[in-house]
């Protein structure tokens, strides 16, 4: 190891990258200039750096001159430096004696003046020969990856996500906040464009969550906290009661026939308020798991959600032995290790009262979306049957595509999916109703695998369909065919005219939003979000499902909206990225971390600063910590520091300044 | 044996320094009872002539406090380098330039009309400015020139050591003298108080929470300060965390905020911008137009942060320097 004390002895190389980098820099000249600096003992220019010779070359210098120090002046570190760090280490030096120069893209690439280029070639090469001179050993640290993982969300994407991994044979803990997993697939009568049953291909998989013995299954539960870095996350879940020993209920459901309300009378969520429930129910047959709860808000025994015990109790009655009802569960703080964490926290539907002009709220026979699909629902309150909310049964029905998407005043992206469901809607309620289906559409938007074919499909079935955004939804009759239904107005931009089509039932195609706790989540779990409010993938096509968070994957429309194929594809993918960190076992750390000074005043201006949460205040020194395998180098704590007391490894103030130096002095 | 010999001098500066001198109260017995005093301009009188006359490195120490201003100014500070073994930059003034640095804003020229002829207080109607020469009954009287730059001691000549503070307090100016005549001196160039910022000593450090999240700046006549809590949550832009400690924090004991007199610490190089790095990446506001409405509470951005380092600070001047 060579001590800082000692002389310096720098190797320099230019690259000349064929002519990626010779065509605009004179690299021989760049490499006799450079010869003439302090403390430069040799000094060459070479076609192909990052060749394997290019490589023996700097380790063979290393061993014959006795170097010390390395630079190459190349391209950008993002492509090589490890290479060239490997070679440095390879001639027997620290890896971190070595130093790049970018003058590829940083200059040949954006050059056009050949002597221009060469002088900036060579400032940047003496910003680095002052730079090296600094540079002190440093160590790449490895930590561990704890194998166990946490998806939070347990709609389709996180269903996937857990029993992929789950069958890779690594415990997963899946955390949902309803009382069942499924999500919004869970509510769909059948998926586009195969038109398969939604629940027969969904409530297998959630069995099968709720049966794997490497799945530990928290429903009514809130990740509140975590903590922690990759490979190593500490993650409090609080678990919301239920009211039911989820060990001792059998789900036979006798509880809910004999509670004392006879007849369901309270507003069924799982229904999107079209059917009704008792105060202990099941959201949905197949719920998973398959326990009952109680909702405090409206039980008998509880006042307000606090117990009084003024009821009966008929309900624990009928569990009689079984003693699974406890009216006394309170709510539970849980902490969890985990290594990795998939974030599959879905979307939210638009509020169609957002768009008024449409008429939802004001007129009973508008219809979001999902409440067209439970209405369709064999196992929905009208078991199937299109009846509407003033009892009848549609003969025309209009569908408006684009509720708030694609529109400056609300939502301006695509949702994606609401063409595709806006068609099954129209195929489904048709084939239940037989209406007259009118969909009103801005573009039709089929670009999946034969999606296309679907519409096609649906043309045929004679299934309307009105090119043009629709302008309202009104019962203002103006002629006697018109009284007593739902007028949509819209300009038929085929036709070039204004239509008004009388129908009996309007379905608005709301589009999909981040959910309204998005930005909490985002925070929990040390994300960043697009400027809609959807979490932010690392990039957009070579790391879709990393966060800028290591160890934090994404997966399904909490990252955009997207259908169920894609969801699922994007799932295993988070899965798999899962995988690789939990079979390597550990993260190598790079050394370019912050650390604090011990003459710290421990005025705590950084405190709040770091994006990654990894400086602390330790009350018995009153000084910041900083958690090195936290820290991913950014700077800014450093650069922010008031008094200069956190120094950063890489990044050292004679290094950064003698950089500066080098580059500005001639 | 002789006793070693010590000089104060002072050149731009409001007197303050001289005053702390005076400070040591009894314990400037002590001293002046070790020492002799061969120059004290505000004490006693001397003649240049005498100090020019002793030999080079005669004078074991020389605290001489004040920036550098005047021509005059300039030549004494060269003058009392040669003489001195030690020379001793003492108070903000001599170490960064001080108060009279915030000339530094704006051009002699603009600085000479101003004091000569705008001034609402100045009655000059010939316009006459100081000039270095004049020509009055015969003799020719001749005026220190005013430098185009207001300059710290050590951008003028070296400087061994530096007391901070405006003024540096007793206890510091005790220490120092007692670790010159002891000879136990920390390496040349030191500045003789901790290296660490005010917080560490400051009372009411354990009131400041993580995050401050400013959302509005006052100034101190502005608001009711809570005597407890730190200045920074109260909205009040305080120097503390970017300021060297040693004071003993009399100014927050004082219910006012730091202003930054003791400069900064030794892995600090401009002051200025490390506080309002700090400050300003922990505003609570996001969007531009808000972060400028709360910046705006600050009126003298140059004042409040370069209240004393402007000089010394990588900041340009405001003059032209080819003929300083």
């Amino acid at each position: 190891m060579v001590s800082s004390s000692q002389e310096v002895r720098i190797g320099f190389y230019v690259c000349h990258c064929g002519h990626n980098i010779a065509s605009m820099v004179d690299c021989p000249e760049v490499a006799r200039y450079v010869e003439t600096l302090p403390g430069v003992v040799l000094s060459r220019d070479y076609k192909y750096m990052c060749s394997d010779p290019g490589q023996e070359l700097v380790q063979q210098d290393i061993r014959e001159f006795a170097l010390n120090r390395v630079v190459v002046a190349s391209c950008s570190p993002l492509l090589h430096e490890h290479t060239f760090r490997k070679a440095t280490a390879a001639g027997g030096l620290n890896p971190f004696f070595f130093h790049m120069v970018n003058i590829r893209e940083h200059d040949s690439w954006v050059h056009t003046d050949r002597a221009e280029a060469t002088a900036k070639a060579k400032a940047l090469a003496r910003a680095a020969i002052r730079r090296v001179a600094h540079h002190r050993p440093l160590e790449v640290k490895q930590v561990p990856i704890h194998p166990d993982v946490l998806v939070v969300g347990g709609g389709i994407a996180g269903i996937h996500a857990a029993l992929t991994l789950a069958n890779a044979g690594r415990k997963v803990t899946l955390v949902e906040r309803e009382p069942t997993i499924g999500g919004h697939m869970a509510k769909f009568d059948k998926t586009f464009p195969t038109l398969d049953c939604a629940a027969c291909i969904l409530t297998p998989k959630m069995s099968e969550v709720g049966a794997h013995e490497n799945i530990t299954l928290w429903t009514c539960s809130d990740v509140v906290k975590m903590d922690g870095y990759v490979g190593n996350y500490t993650v409090t879940v609080r678990r919301r009661p239920r009211y039911i020993d989820e060990e001792l209920c059998t789900g036979c459901q006798e509880c809910i026939s004999n509670c004392v309300y006879k007849e369901p009378k309270f507003v069924d969520e799982f229904n999107e308020g079209l059917g009704k429930r008792k105060p202990i129910y099941i959201p949905f047959p197949q719920s998973t798991p398959q326990v009952v709860l109680i909702d405090p808000e409206v039980c008998l025994n509880f006042k307000r959600g606090v117990l009084t015990d003024r009821c009966k109790k008929t309900c624990v009655e009928a569990c009689g032995d079984r003693k699974a009802i406890t009216f006394t569960q309170r709510e539970e703080i849980r902490e969890l290790q985990v290594g990795t964490i998939i974030v599959a926290t879905g979307f939210q539907t638009f509020d169609v009262k957002r768009a008024p002009q449409y008429g939802y709220g004001s007129f009973p026979n508008v219809y979001t979306a999902l409440e067209a699909e439970r209405l369709v629902n064999a196992s929905g309150p009208t078991g199937g049957e299109v009846i509407l909310r003033d009892g009848t049964q549609p003969k025309a029905i209009g569908i408006i595509h684009c509720v708030g998407s694609r529109d400056k005043k609300t939502n301006r992206w695509c949702s994606r999916v609401c063409c595709m469901y806006s068609m099954k809607l129209a195929h489904l309620l048709k084939e239940h109703s037989g209406a007259e289906i009118y969909n009103f559409y801005i573009d039709i938007r089929a670009p999946g695998k034969s999606y296309e074919e679907f519409y096609d499909k649906l043309n045929e079935e004679g299934v309307h369909f009105i090119r043009g955004r629709v302008g309202e939804v009104t019962d203002w009759a103006m002629t006697p065919e018109e009284e007593g239904k739902l007028i949509i107005r819209v300009e038929d931009t085929l036709a070039g005219f204004v239509r008004r089509i009388p129908v009996n039932m309007v379905v608005l195609s709301a589009g999909l939003e981040p959910q309204a706790d998005a930005q909490e989540v985002r925070r929990l779990f040390n994300m960043s979000c697009g400027t809609e409010g959807f979490f932010l993938e690392r990039h957009p096509k070579l790391a879709p499902v990393n966060t800028f968070t290591d160890g934090i994957f994404i997966a399904g429309c909490c990252q955009g909206p997207r259908d169920i194929p894609d969801t699922v594809a994007q799932a295993g993918a988070a899965a798999a990225e899962a995988l690789v960190l939990i079979d390597r076992g550990h993260v190598e750390q790079e050394p370019n971390t912050a650390y604090i000074l011990p003459d710290c005043s421990g005025c705590k201006s950084c405190l709040p600063l770091c994006p990654y949460t990894a400086i602390t205040f330790d009350a018995t020194t009153h000084r910041a910590v900083i958690n090195e395998a936290l820290c991913k180098g950014c700077g800014t704590c450093v650069g922010s520091c008031p008094s200069g007391s956190i120094g950063q490894n890489l990044f050292e103030d004679e290094e950064v300044f003698s950089e500066i130096e080098g580059v500005l002095s001639e | 044996m002789s006793k070693p010999k010590v000089a104060f001098y002072w050149c731009a500066s409001c007197g303050g320094c001289e005053e702390t001198v005076v400070d040591l109260a009894e314990d400037i017995l002590g001293v002046v009872e070790k020492v002799d005093i061969v120059l004290w301009p505000v004490a006693m009188d001397f003649k240049y002539r005498d100090l020019e006359a002793l030999p080079d490195r005669a004078i074991t120490a020389t605290l001489l406090n004040g920036a550098i201003r005047s021509s005059e100014q300039e030549e004494m500070a060269v003058l009392l380098r040669r003489k001195s073994q030690y020379l001793i930059a003492y108070g903000s003034c001599a170490h960064l330039g001080g108060i009279p640095g915030l000339a530094n804003q704006f051009e002699r020229e603009a600085i000479l009309r101003f004091n000569y002829e705008e001034a609402p207080s100045v009655v000059n109607e010939a316009r006459t400015r100081p000039q270095t020469v004049t020509e009055e009954e015969g003799r020719r009287p001749h005026l220190p020139e005013l430098r185009h730059v207001v300059r710290s001691l050590d951008q003028v000549v070296a400087v061994d050591y530096y007391l901070p503070g405006c003024p540096p307090t007793p206890n510091l100016t005790r220490a120092a003298f007692d670790a010159l005549l002891s000879g136990r001196l920390p390496p040349k160039g030191s500045v003789l108080a901790p290296d660490i910022a005010l917080c560490d000593e400051c009372p009411r450090k354990a009131s400041r929470p993580a995050d401050v999240a400013f959302t509005q700046f006052f100034r101190p006549h502005q608001k009711v300060l809570d005597e407890e809590k730190c200045f920074l949550p109260q909205g009040v832009v305080c120097m503390g965390p970017a300021t060297r400690s040693g004071c003993g924090a009399q100014c927050p004991g004082g219910n006012m905020p730091c202003t930054g007199c003791f400069g900064p610490t030794s892995r600090v190089r401009d002051q200025g911008a490390k506080i309002l790095s700090s400050l300003c990446a922990n505003l609570g506001a996001r969007e531009e137009k808000e972060i400028n409405r709360v910046l705006e509470n600050i009126p003298d951005p140059v004042g409040t942060f370069y209240r004393y380092g402007l000089a010394s600070s990588r900041l340009r001047r405001r003059a032209d320097l080819t003929n300083v």
